[in-house]
């Protein structure tokens, strides 16, 4: 009897942030007959990928009980660096991947600086940040870089059978962390850390192995969507993704990830997404000066987390 | 002696959602008595303590103190009665001093609205001298041990005017000096004229303290009985209800072949040159007071802590353990002291925290094969008895002995050759004690080799094939279990 009860609260626990959405997308259609549109809808979700996709290493960190502020300067300095390197001739793929380790490698630093030298990630990855939005200064000088080839704009703004390609890739890498998370030993052993180091530890697992690569994770998706936002705008700015960081810890957050790590699930993290760009987009449509718009998109946040701290 | 009780709970129901807590429960304390209260986990003492010190409020019932009916819906109600609780987790804040905590949101202020130091540390100072202690009133909380921390909770409670004093396992983490410093101290409490209600899962504390004991058995109440006039027997009928015919089933093993060898093993400051062998099938109880070195001792065996020097050897042949990985892939298993903090993973479920050590053998190429994993995980939970709806049930929920036998579970699925478990049975009731020795049989019988580091001296007796004693981190001394006595032991451990 009591099973039943608490099966059902889980479920309408985990419920939660979906219903959200649902509620916020019923609001928007009625006040708005541009919302539920299939043009808006993908223009929402191709505006939606950027920041779905740097949650996605986001969800993986606090996952762990870290936390990564870096992923808003990676974004810019892979994307300059991707860019920089097509205005210089480069070809295509070689200057994407190059952008991509970039991430990586900065996300690497991230994972040493926290397991070797034992730095907090709260500090360790601002240090990145401030560091690597530095090294963006410094590379582009300060100036937008803009010129490159046209097939680059394919992986930003391009289609396949009318849906935008980085709504695809989006879709992609959720699937693909999905799986991680469900059916692999990774996957597992990111919740048995976040959820108590030492045990973990004490269980044989490799705890700062597995930090280490869950970093580089959150670096090379962050560097793959300051790249998507470079191909996107067709140019690459050095104060691209500034504060992007904190749209992606409150879409992991409203998701119903814990802060503290352990809990939480990457459809969850979507859903929080979601709720973000779509709230950004119906208050747009709604006319509501974007001043306001930050006001509103800060209380949805609290009273989000609020609920779903009372629910527990 | 006036013949109202101090303290009489009558009627006292509880319900959570789903579960009924309590029913029809009650209880007496007399001014003056150590009134121990006894029953399985889950029986309700800690909900009924909750209740009388006002952190949950009652369904039904009444609270009556010196025979005046009482309302306690909050804790301040309930310190405005003298009622005052000790909890088995400390509550102290680690990095303020000792008089900082113990009048934490109290402080006596002076004229100009600024915390009086002068009066709090005198005041402090008095306590602590009260109570025997040499505990220095400026003293950081973090600095002390585990013992003195205890001493600090008792110095707070006294501050208040205390008349009702509840105990919550306090010796859980004590040496034995301690605890026989904290037994005079109950006493002089109890003469004194405070009601104390003492709960701990050790029987022995029970006979050594207590002038009544209350027994509880599934949310009720069962009945009391004066100490004298009973028997262990007796009160372990009364709790769980039926007979436990041994206290500790112990069925010697076959002893095979030595299994485990550890050589002149030494890590700064904690261990120092100590050998000793394991043979399959045997069980080998480490003793020693707290801070000898037998926690840290399991823990570089099984590669938790680095040692400076030594050899391990497994089967005879030499093993480089420089990690749990490496600990494990030897063969090697280690049940902590502290399941909440070292063995579980709260948040997960049975089965998952079950295959935690053992992962790898039912991966290919990374990708879990849930089938096999299952199929583990429900062999476990029969064959240990591990009370759960399931293997998906969040492990936080299960009872204390039932969490321990998730963690042997942990092991067993390794298929280790030697297990290290170091206080098997801390915080786990008696039904479970017993279910947890004949674990202990069964590995035995398949020729795995257990080191059993223990505080508990009759579990030692009671359990062990050899006994090691430890004493400032080197071995003592060692024995059979057929000559070992409890004051051989003490003996030893002390240093003698």
């Amino acid at each position: 009897m009591s099973n039943g009860r608490i099966g059902k609260l889980a479920v309408i626990s985990r419920m939660g942030p979906l219903l959200g959405l649902i509620l916020l997308g019923i609001a928007l259609t009625l006040l708005s007959d541009r919302f539920l549109t299939i043009n808006n809808l993908l223009n929402v979700t191709r505006q939606v990928s950027i920041n779905a996709i740097i949650s996605v290493g986001m969800t993986l960190v606090i996952l762990t009980g870290g936390i990564d502020l870096s992923v808003g300067s990676i974004i810019a300095l892979a994307g300059s660096i991707t860019a920089g390197l097509l205005v210089s001739g480069q070809s295509i793929l070689p200057a994407i991947l190059t952008g991509m380790v970039v991430g990586g490698v900065l996300g690497l630093m991230n994972g040493l600086l926290i397991t070797r030298a034992g730095i907090p990630p709260f500090i360790a990855t601002l240090g990145t940040m401030t560091v690597a939005r530095g090294l963006t200064l410094v590379y582009t000088d300060g100036r937008p870089i803009t010129g490159m080839e046209e097939g680059f704009r394919f992986l930003g703004g391009g289609y396949i059978s009318g849906i935008p390609v980085p709504v695809i890739v989006m879709v992609f890498i959720f699937v693909s962390a999905y799986i991680m998370l469900k059916k692999t030993r990774l996957g597992r052993y990111i919740y048995a850390i976040g959820g108590n180091e030492e045990a973990a530890r004490l269980s044989g697992i490799n705890t700062k192995k597995i930090l280490l690569s869950v970093y580089i994770l959150a670096g090379l998706l962050a560097g793959f969507s300051g790249i998507i936002m470079a191909s996107r705008l067709n140019s690459a700015q050095p104060t691209a993704g500034v504060g992007f960081e904190l749209d992606a810890i409150a879409a992991v957050v409203l998701g119903g990830t814990s802060l503290s790590g352990g809990v939480g699930t990457i459809g969850g993290t979507l859903i929080g997404a979601l709720i973000i760009g779509i709230l950004d987009n119906g208050l747009n449509l709604l006319n509501v000066s974007s001043f306001y718009q930050q006001i509103a998109k800060g209380l949805v946040i609290l009273l989000a987390v609020f609920l779903d701290k009372k629910r527990k | 002696m006036n013949s109202t009780p101090l303290l009489s709970m009558k009627g006292i129901s509880k319900s959570f959602p789903g579960v009924k807590a309590l029913q029809d429960a009650e209880f007496s304390l007399l001014a003056g008595e150590v009134n121990f209260l006894l029953g399985e986990n889950g029986a309700g003492k800690s909900t009924l303590m909750k209740i009388l010190s006002g952190v949950y409020s009652k369904d039904s019932g009444e609270i009556r103190i010196n025979g005046e009916l009482v309302e306690i819906n909050n804790p301040r109600k309930a310190a405005a009665h003298g009622i005052v609780i000790i909890h088995q987790e400390m509550n102290l804040v680690p990095e303020l001093t000792v008089m900082e905590n113990i009048y934490l949101g109290r402080e006596p202020i002076n004229f100009f609205g600024f915390i009086d130091m002068e009066t709090m540390k005198s005041r402090t100072a008095k306590l602590l001298q009260q109570l025997g202690s040499d505990i220095g009133s400026t003293d950081i909380v973090s600095n002390l041990s585990i013992g003195e921390q205890q001493m600090v909770e008792i110095a707070k409670a006294l501050s208040y005017e205390t008349k009702i004093l509840i105990m919550d396992e306090p010796t859980a983490a004590l040496t034995e000096r301690e605890t026989e410093n904290l037994f005079q101290i109950v006493r002089q409490l109890a003469a004194s004229g405070v009601g104390i209600i003492y709960i701990s899962h050790r029987m022995e504390e029970l006979f050594a303290l207590s002038n009544r004991v209350t027994v509880m058995r599934d949310g009720a109440y069962v009945g009391a009985v004066e100490t004298k006039a009973t028997t262990f027997d007796d009160l372990i009928k009364m709790m769980v209800g039926r007979d436990i015919t041994t206290r500790f089933p112990k069925q010697a093993a076959q002893i095979g072949p030595e299994i485990l060898r550890v050589e002149l093993l030494s890590r700064y400051d904690q261990l120092e040159d100590i050998s000793f062998s394991v043979r399959a099938g045997e069980i080998v109880g480490i003793a020693g007071l707290m801070g000898a070195g037998r926690t840290e001792l399991g823990r570089a065996i099984f590669g938790a802590d680095p040692m400076d020097k030594g050899n391990i050897f497994i089967d005879g042949q030499k093993c480089s353990i420089n990690s749990p990985a490496d600990g494990i892939r030897a063969g090697i298993g280690f049940i902590t002291e502290d399941r909440k903090h070292q063995g579980l993973v709260l948040e997960m479920s049975v089965g998952e925290n079950m295959s935690l050590a053992s992962l790898a053998y039912f991966c290919v190429n990374g990708f879990i094969n849930a089938n096999k994993e299952s199929e583990m995980i429900k062999e476990n939970i029969g064959r240990l008895k591990i009370r759960t709806p399931g293997a998906v049930q969040l492990v936080k929920n299960l009872s204390g002995g039932n969490q321990q036998k998730v963690v042997i579970g942990k092991w067993l699925a390794t298929y280790p050759k030697v297990l290290i478990m170091d206080e098997p049975t801390r915080g786990v009731d008696v039904g479970a004690k017993a279910e947890i020795y004949n674990i202990m049989n069964m590995l035995t019988a398949a020729g795995v080799g257990i080191v059993m580091i223990s505080s508990e001296l009759p579990e030692v007796l009671g359990m062990s094939d050899r006994i090691l004693v430890m004493h400032r981190g080197r071995i003592a001394g060692e024995m059979a279990v057929q000559e070992a006595t409890q004051e051989k032991i003490m003996a030893y451990a002390a240093g003698g």
